[in-house]
């Protein structure tokens, strides 16, 4: 049985993922991270942007919300939505490989701010920015995030003063989010709804509007009663005054997404060796393949693994016990028939082996059920690759942290 | 009747928060069970549309309606209650609430053709959010015959990032309809929000950022008190800090100090597997396998104080803490029940 075992494993055991080959082509333009909340995207991005750097490329990473300790050690003690310079202390092979590192914080409501002041005179941007719709729309929009990190994506590509963009998606309740948030964004400016509601006198000769005309007086009698006639009246001044922007807003949309399809761009999806996490990943990669986007492969982050794997999670709580039951003096089965005075006093002869062994123990049974995860993962996508980052058993909080982690996606010598 | 009081004797409502990852729907299921376990209904709801619920029961995708999902585990001579559940969503409760406020029936359907239920819940900011608070105070408060249909509810919040947009109806609103319908509704859902009947719980694990945002979302509900509903101080009720996936420690005091430092001694191990009978082979650093083991106990021992340093934070806000041991094989039924009655020992329930 355990041949058998040994047999699936290697069968279903997945490409390895060549992180280092990947940061080292030129033609990587723009690194993707996504997957769900809590997998470690952040840190990934961060430490793939560093281990880039370190190997000469001119590196941009694109966050949207680090831990702060870890923002602080990169430099970005503020949010203020441009790229700063990250110091590369000389630790790591920076000093010779020319490589460069800058890090920015997304700003969703500034990077919203620009570009309607890219695309307005100054008259009419003022009156969008004091819109109170529009303040709502750019600060807590489910989307805005998404599509204000696309634009920030984009924008950073067009500057062209970077030669790899990593970005970290927002952290959203589905990884999927990031690929459906800012469509679903241009459409709500773009569509005919908004459209038929702010302009149903303008619009009235319209043989489509003449046919659907009783729903849409339902249709607006049902908002007004819902939303309130001083909302709606700020919608619709504020779709007055985007109105030459509706345009723009679905056309950037599509290219950032476009951009997205090109060769030069790699997504990995992060995920930890949970049920949950996963199964996100799986919707992802199919997502993915079904949008013709390019997936480098899995990174899996804090795999639990032993340097002691040849010890079996039985036999070491076996000899756990065997070591617990003698104790010092008196031989287990005497221990056993004293045990009502001498017992409770008596300790194991090794406390520290007894402790190691357990705690071994736990870690191999932690391992095989993340393996059995993974597996899952490898039967149902075989071609995606794997890369392997190690639990730590801190928090990483400075670069020096992020190399330890590049370190792992080193490739195979 | 119970034989030992709780601590949130008279919440009608349980508010479970927490960031992504930190298992706040497996918290919240477990919580479900730990107050049905006297007996009695309890309504476990979630709000984000994720079946997470339907997942964790191994159950086919909820729909919005109410339907038992678990028997609580009982006591001898006392069987459990039921926990039933309910997947709300945005879309359904505001045609839900159109057919009962203006009796459009069969309004729904064409509304949603027209898409007019998703135009509405995306251009006004907090409609969603009161749509979906206000179906859970709803059902907290739903009497049938005169008795309380559920004796509790559970709710699967947003995540600690959202919770205060989420739980500040009233405020989130004030930009829709001054006087209309949603208002009064959602003065209705703040009076119930606001008061001893709802606690917000959060959910951490003992890592940095879960526990930085369980941090920022109390400071932030505290921020968001004193609009003069409900309890004393006006402000939200905060419940409990769950410490979710807890490992326990195998090492304490002088031993944990001296593991984390790389100070122990590994003749001790080298010894013990001697003494079991486990063959080592001697590499160029010494014993192989109990050096390993070694370095198993530092990685430990780091972990263990990087996890006490994250409580030691936690310590800073004086509320209830209860821990969760980490479920390792899996989340299934048993698993849930062990959370619950570890819910239960800690007075949570």
């Amino acid at each position: 049985m355990a041949a058998d075992s040994t047999a699936a494993e290697l069968e279903l055991a997945p490409p390895r993922l060549g992180v280092d080959r990947l940061l080292d082509d030129p033609r990587t333009r723009i690194i993707v991270c996504c997957g769900s909340g809590g997998v470690g995207k952040t840190t990934t991005a961060a430490a793939l942007g560093l281990r880039a750097a370190e190997r000469g490329r001119h590196v941009v990473v694109l966050t949207v919300d680090p831990a702060r300790r870890l923002a602080q050690s990169m430099g970005l003690g503020s949010l203020d939505n441009t790229p700063r310079p990250v110091p590369l202390d000389g630790n790591g092979a920076s000093g010779h490989s020319g490589g460069s590192l800058h890090a920015m914080m997304l700003d969703m409501k500034r990077t919203f701010d620009e570009i309607v002041e890219a695309h307005s005179d100054p008259d009419r941007a003022a009156q969008i920015l004091a819109n109170p719709f529009y303040q709502s729309l750019s600060s807590s929009f489910a989307g805005t995030q998404e599509y204000m990190a696309m634009e920030k994506l984009g924008q950073l590509r067009r500057a062209d003063e970077w030669d790899l963009i990593v970005v970290d998606t927002p952290p959203s309740r589905s990884a999927l989010d990031f690929l459906d948030a800012p469509q679903r964004l241009s459409r709500f400016l773009d569509g005919r709804l908004i459209r038929l509601l702010t302009a149903p006198t303008r619009a009235s000769g319209h043989a489509y509007l003449k046919l659907v005309n009783a729903s849409i007086g339902m249709f607006t009698g049902v908002v007004t009663k819902v939303i309130g006639a001083q909302l709606l009246r700020d919608a619709q001044t504020f779709v007055a005054a985007f109105d030459t922007m509706f345009g723009g807003f679905r056309e950037r949309a599509e290219n950032t997404y476009q951009l997205l399809q090109t060769p030069g761009t790699s997504f990995l999806v992060v995920a930890t060796p949970e049920p949950d996490a996963l199964r996100e990943a799986s919707y992802f990669v199919e997502r993915l393949s079904q949008d013709r986007m390019p997936l480098a492969g899995l990174v899996l982050n804090r795999v639990h693994r032993s340097p002691a794997a040849r010890l079996s999670a039985a036999r070491s709580l076996a000899a756990a016990e065997a070591l617990q039951a003698s104790v010092d003096g008196p031989t287990p089965a005497q221990g056993l028939a004293n045990s009502g005075a001498a017992a409770p006093a008596a300790a194991p002869r090794y406390p520290l082996a007894v402790t190691a062994l357990r705690l071994h123990a736990e870690r191999m049974q932690l391992a095989a059920a993340e393996r059995r995860l993974a597996q899952r993962f490898t039967a149902a996508h075989p071609g995606v690759p794997v890369a392997r980052i190690p639990a730590q058993p801190e928090d990483v909080h400075d670069l020096a942290g992020l190399r330890v982690i590049g370190e792992f996606f080193a490739d195979p010598a | 009747m119970r034989a030992r009081d709780t601590d949130w004797e008279g919440v009608r409502l349980h508010v479970i928060t927490g960031k992504g990852g930190t298992g706040k729907t497996t918290v919240a299921a477990a919580l479900a069970l730990a107050l049905a376990s006297a007996g009695g209904k309890v309504l476990l709801m979630e709000v984000e549309g994720r079946q997470g619920i339907a997942q964790l029961f191994d159950s086919p995708p909820l729909p919005y309606s109410e339907r038992k999902v678990a028997v609580a585990p009982g006591t001898p001579g006392r069987p459990g209650g039921e926990v039933h559940a309910l997947a709300a969503d945005a879309e359904s409760a505001l045609i839900e609430y159109l057919e009962m406020m203006y009796s459009l029936r069969h309004a729904g359907r064409t509304l949603t053709r027209l898409g007019v239920v998703d135009f509405a819940t995306t251009i006004a900011p907090g409609l969603r959010d009161v749509l979906l608070t206000g179906k859970a105070a709803t059902v907290a408060r739903r009497k049938v015959a005169g008795r309380y249909q559920y004796d509790a509810v559970v709710m699967d919040a947003p995540p600690t990032g959202r919770i205060g947009r989420f739980l500040n109806v009233a405020t989130e609103v004030s930009g829709l309809a001054k006087m209309g319908p949603i208002r009064g509704h959602a003065d209705t859902v703040q009076s119930v929000i606001r008061s001893p009947q709802t606690a917000v719980h959060f959910v951490t694990v003992l890592e940095e950022m879960p526990v930085q945002e369980t941090l920022d979302g109390i400071a932030e509900l505290r921020s968001l008190g004193g609009d003069g509903y409900g309890l004393g101080d006006g402000g939200f009720q905060l419940g409990g800090i769950v410490i979710n996936m807890v490992r326990p420690a195998e090492l304490t005091g002088k031993q944990l100090a001296d593991a984390a430092a790389g100070r122990l001694d590994g003749h001790d191990i080298a010894l013990g597997l001697k003494a079991a009978g486990i063959e080592d082979s001697i590499g160029p650093g010494g014993a192989e396998l109990a050096g390993s083991l070694l370095a198993e106990l530092t990685d430990h021992a780091r972990e263990v104080l990087a996890q006490q340093e994250q409580r030691q934070r936690l310590t800073a806000v004086s509320l209830p803490r209860y821990d969760l041991p980490m479920i390792a094989d899996g989340m299934d039924l048993a698993g849930l029940y062990r959370l619950a009655t570890a819910l239960q020992d800690q007075g949570a329930a």
